[in-house]
């Protein structure tokens, strides 16, 4: 038995994985991918899918600037692996308007100025379109505590949560 | 009567933000992109003794790793790496130039790939042994060696004896720790190399800076080099200086005359500036009547070995209090770091944390309210300088803060309020900052449509500088807002300072109103040569442009539209170019200032402490936009809560590295911690600070705030803790 730590380099080099068929729904088209298997779901919207709304901040599922929507539930694209979201239906950033119409928490976000450099906001947005479809907060509390793993260096909290509760009303 | 400045006007970049149609520096999908991966050092000090490449290269997709033995050229000399801001004192470090350590996390070599994936694994690949140096890392095991910096606020009288004989005094020593900005965005640059241009889409607050900076460096010529940076996500004074990334992008283009972008890992921004932790002493000496005879402030903070960073932390007592005898010192300790850097309030968040809470300390020993202790030391003129104030409305900031927070209901009596199982306690600080202008210039066409572009080379990074451009060009061209687009982040544009120090808007602004002033006087000259013009005889300044129209002051009614001036004159666009006018005014003091009254609440039995209200009053001049202000201010209590509270970068001294390099354990203020933030514009008329009145409100927002809440949490629990953050282990024990 060969332990792990003896490979050689050569062997270490052998280990680059081939590539695989991914075939994602995005913001309602089908996207077809050729990835390396440890592609990030974050990096395939990115870099493969030209969709940069989704934005990287930690790639450690530490900040939330990549949150996106995985069959209407908000998760870290950069913690699962586009592999993992076969056939899966993912809305961005880039899928909240319709018709050129803003979604009503990106025309709140707006209104109440809820983000200054803008690096967060994708993320802050998309997260607040799967809490609000939770269900689960109603208060300026529970939507604080149910939104903290999207930080926002620039400080906009208190905006965020008037534009949350303002879409909320209207939804 | 103005249309936009001083409303809410949302921001003009605010879809382009919301939508993700907004552009970062590492967004930038250019066909043939190579993608660059750092391998940064793993120890702080030494020298590279040798380099394996060999596995990286042997891997499908890696196309070469740059090491200093085979990048590109780069310039010999210091000053090439000299930017703008650079410190005066030193030798810049230069990215991947030779063998030596100076720092943990110095980048050691890039590895090229044709994804980010495999440049990321081949960078695992990359072997380099050290010869290893003994470090220092550690600021209070060296504060001994710490040295005084050139130039320091001048003392005066005999600080020392007066202290010694003052009727109350408190004396006693405050700590920052080293604080890292952690910016949203991760610093990345894209360079791309066509028909012999260079174009680099980079993460900076400033893009001249960058520019000129890689022209030195790589020994180019200046039409050669275009720095782009439409958007930032966030600055806060870590994108003042280049970072590293931008000259290794370059260097990958250069090697391999592809486009390449390389995006820094969040570990690795750790290895960029930080704000250096300092060491404050406090020491002052008051009459029994609570009047200030005394004040020594000396602080020690760190630099790297190799450049002097030092931001005066010292002398802002000289702004807000009268005191017959000072002493000031601001001294260095070189340790084995990367140069500390500009953080929001440089100098100010520290240096006043220190100062506010001292003050406080005195206002307990006097028995005195610190409202009151603030007012009866009270300063009209600067202290330093002997100079009056543009502007100084402090007095109302205390007084509107005191008011909206409800400080008369306060009990002086520390643990004497409670909230069921919390303490209450309500604290409060004053801050401070400067009201600058610097040289810049802005461009406006203006279109026969009644279009105009406004453009300079300014960056916007949050702070909201296209929508208060655009607010101030609609009212000076007399233009619907939406008529106006702004340009930024671009290096061809107009000469524009570094987005920072809170000078943007003044510089902008007033270059603005400089320009459109030219503007009018071409449109003038176009009505002027129309047959019976009735604006025959006006000057530039009888005129005013409202509503498309170019309109008499004195009589409304005698007016031209634009519109025809220009077809008349056959003139389908009006180009104007103007610079700002900085006054060599040397007669008054510019200052901004703020009161900020903060409320915390602490578990009795956890120590867990909430900073439950702020209220912040400030004093800044004309406000342009109250949206925008108003986040700037909020977004610098945040900031002011996240350093009363919760950052700290954390050392591992044995070592000589950060132990928390990551947005997990390098605490920041998420939603859950943040309550009630109030924010006041005092009515702060300024005909002197510079036409327009702007002050800036970059920094403001956060000064004094760390200091009201340590205030606060000492009124809470009677325990007084005096090295932030204050986390409960801290505060634990006052039972």
């Amino acid at each position: 038995m060969t332990h792990p730590g003896t490979a050689t380099p050569a062997a270490r080099i052998a280990a680059v994985p081939e590539k695989i068929p991914v075939t994602l729904s995005v913001n309602h088209k089908p996207a077809k991918l050729v990835v390396a298997p440890w592609t990030t779901l974050l990096d395939a919207l990115r870099d493969h899918l030209n969709l940069t709304g989704t934005k990287k901040g930690c790639d450690h599922g530490q900040c939330g600037a990549c949150t996106v929507l995985v069959e209407g539930r908000r998760i870290n694209s950069c913690l699962t692996l586009a592999a993992m979201q076969e056939g899966a239906e993912i809305t961005t950033v880039e899928g909240l308007s319709r018709d050129g119409e803003l979604h009503p928490l990106q025309q709140a976000f707006i209104d109440h100025d809820a983000f200054q450099c803008g690096y967060c906001t994708s993320g802050q947005i998309c997260s607040a379109a799967g809490l609000i479809a939770e269900g689960k907060a109603r208060t300026a509390a529970e939507i604080r505590e149910l939104m903290s793993g999207n930080i926002c260096r620039c400080g906009a909290y208190p905006n965020i949560i008037a534009a949350i509760q303002q879409a909320m009303e209207r939804s | 009567m103005p249309n936009y400045i001083g409303t809410a006007t949302s921001r003009v970049d605010g879809r382009a933000k919301v939508t993700g149609e907004a552009k970062y520096a590492g967004e930038f999908n250019v066909p043939g992109l190579v993608h660059g991966y750092v391998v940064d050092s793993t120890i702080p000090k030494g020298q590279i003794e040798r380099i394996d490449t060999s596995a990286a290269l042997g891997m499908a997709g890696v196309i070469d790793v740059l090491t200093y033995r085979n990048r590109p050229q780069m310039a010999a000399k210091d000053d090439a790496y000299k930017d703008e801001v650079a410190p005066e004192k030193g030798s810049p470090y230069r990215p991947l130039y030779d063998d030596r350590i100076h720092f943990t996390g110095q980048p050691v070599a890039l590895v090229l790939a044709e994804d980010w994936e495999t440049a990321r694994v081949a960078a695992s690949q990359v072997k380099i042994e050290y010869q290893k140096e003994p470090h220092i890392t550690d600021l209070h095991a060296e504060r001994a060696r710490a040295f005084a910096v050139d130039s320091p606020e001048k003392s005066r009288g005999d600080a020392g004896k007066a202290f010694a004989s003052a009727a109350v005094r408190h004396a006693a020593e405050y700590f920052i720790p080293t604080e890292h900005h952690n910016p949203m965005e991760l610093f990345a640059s894209t360079a791309i190399w066509q028909d012999g241009q260079l174009t680099v889409y980079d993460k900076t607050q400033g893009v001249q800076n960058v520019q000129q900076y890689l022209c030195k460096v790589f020994e180019l010529q200046p039409d050669a080099v275009r720095v782009m940076s439409p958007y930032m996500g966030g600055g806060f004074g870590a994108g003042l200086r280049p970072q590293y990334q931008v000259v290794l992008a370059v260097l990958g283009a250069q090697a391999l005359k592809r486009p390449v972008r390389v995006m820094l890992t969040r570990a690795q921004m750790y290895a960029l500036g930080y704000r250096p932790a300092s060491i404050e002493r406090l020491a002052l000496g008051a009459s029994s009547g609570g009047t200030l005879e005394s004040m020594q402030h000396e602080a020690i903070a760190v630099t790297s070995q190799f450049e002097e960073f030092a931001r005066n932390d010292t002398g802002w007592g000289n702004l807000l209090y009268k005191s017959p005898n000072a002493k000031f010192e601001h001294r260095l300790v070189k340790l084995d770091l990367p140069t500390s850097c500009d953080m929001r309030a440089p100098g100010a968040a520290t240096g006043v944390y220190a100062l506010e809470c001292a003050m406080d300390e005195l206002a307990v020993a006097l028995k005195t309210d610190p409202v009151q202790l603030r007012l009866q030391c009270y300063s009209d003129r600067h202290q330093g300088e002997d100079l009056p104030y543009t502007s100084k409305q402090l007095r109302e900031c205390y007084r509107q803060g005191a008011a909206a927070f409800g400080w008369d209901k306060r009990n002086a009596e520390p643990r004497s309020m409670r909230d069921g199982s919390e303490l209450v306690g309500w604290g409060m600080a004053s801050g401070v900052w400067e009201a600058l202008q610097m040289p810049a210039t802005v461009r406006i066409v203006l279109t026969a449509n009644g279009h105009a572009e406004v453009a300079t080379a300014a960056s916007d990074i949050g702070t909201g500088t296209y929508t208060i451009m655009a607010q101030v060009a609609a009212d000076m061209l007399g233009l619907p807002i939406d008529n106006i687009s702004v340009k930024l982040g671009d290096s061809t544009l107009p000469q524009c300072p570094l987005e920072g120090g809170s000078w943007i808007a003044s510089s902008v602004c007033n270059a603005i109103a400089n320009t459109a002033r030219a503007v009018r006087g071409d449109l003038l000259n176009l009505a002027n040569e129309m047959k019976d013009s009735p604006l025959a005889g006006a000057g530039v300044d009888d005129v005013a442009l409202i509503d498309g129209k170019i309109v008499s002051k004195q009589d409304a009614t005698r007016a031209v539209p634009i519109a025809s001036a220009m077809q008349s004159g056959t003139a389908d666009r009006i180009t104007r170019e103007e610079a700002n006018t900085v006054a060599e005014d040397k007669s008054h003091a510019r200052n901004v200032h703020s009161a900020i009254f903060a409320e915390v609440k602490v578990d009795e039995q956890l120590g867990v402490i909430r900073v439950t209200r702020v209220v912040n009053a400030v004093a800044a001049g004309r406000i342009l936009n109250l949206k925008t202000a108003h986040s700037q201010v909020m977004g610098g209590v945040v900031w002011g809560i996240g350093m009363a509270l919760h950052e700290e970068t954390l050392f591992d001294h044995q070592f000589g590295r950060v132990m928390n390099a990551n947005i997990a354990e390098y605490h920041v203020p998420v939603n859950a911690d943040i309550h009630d933030i109030e924010v006041i514009f005092v009515d702060e008329p300024d005909e002197i600070v510079n036409p327009l009145g702007i002050k800036g409100l970059g920094e403001i927002g956060i000064v004094g705030v760390a200091a009201a809440i340590a205030n606060a949490v000492y009124h809470a629990t009677g325990k007084r803790v005096r090295d932030l953050p204050i986390t409960l282990d801290k505060v634990v024990q006052f039972n």
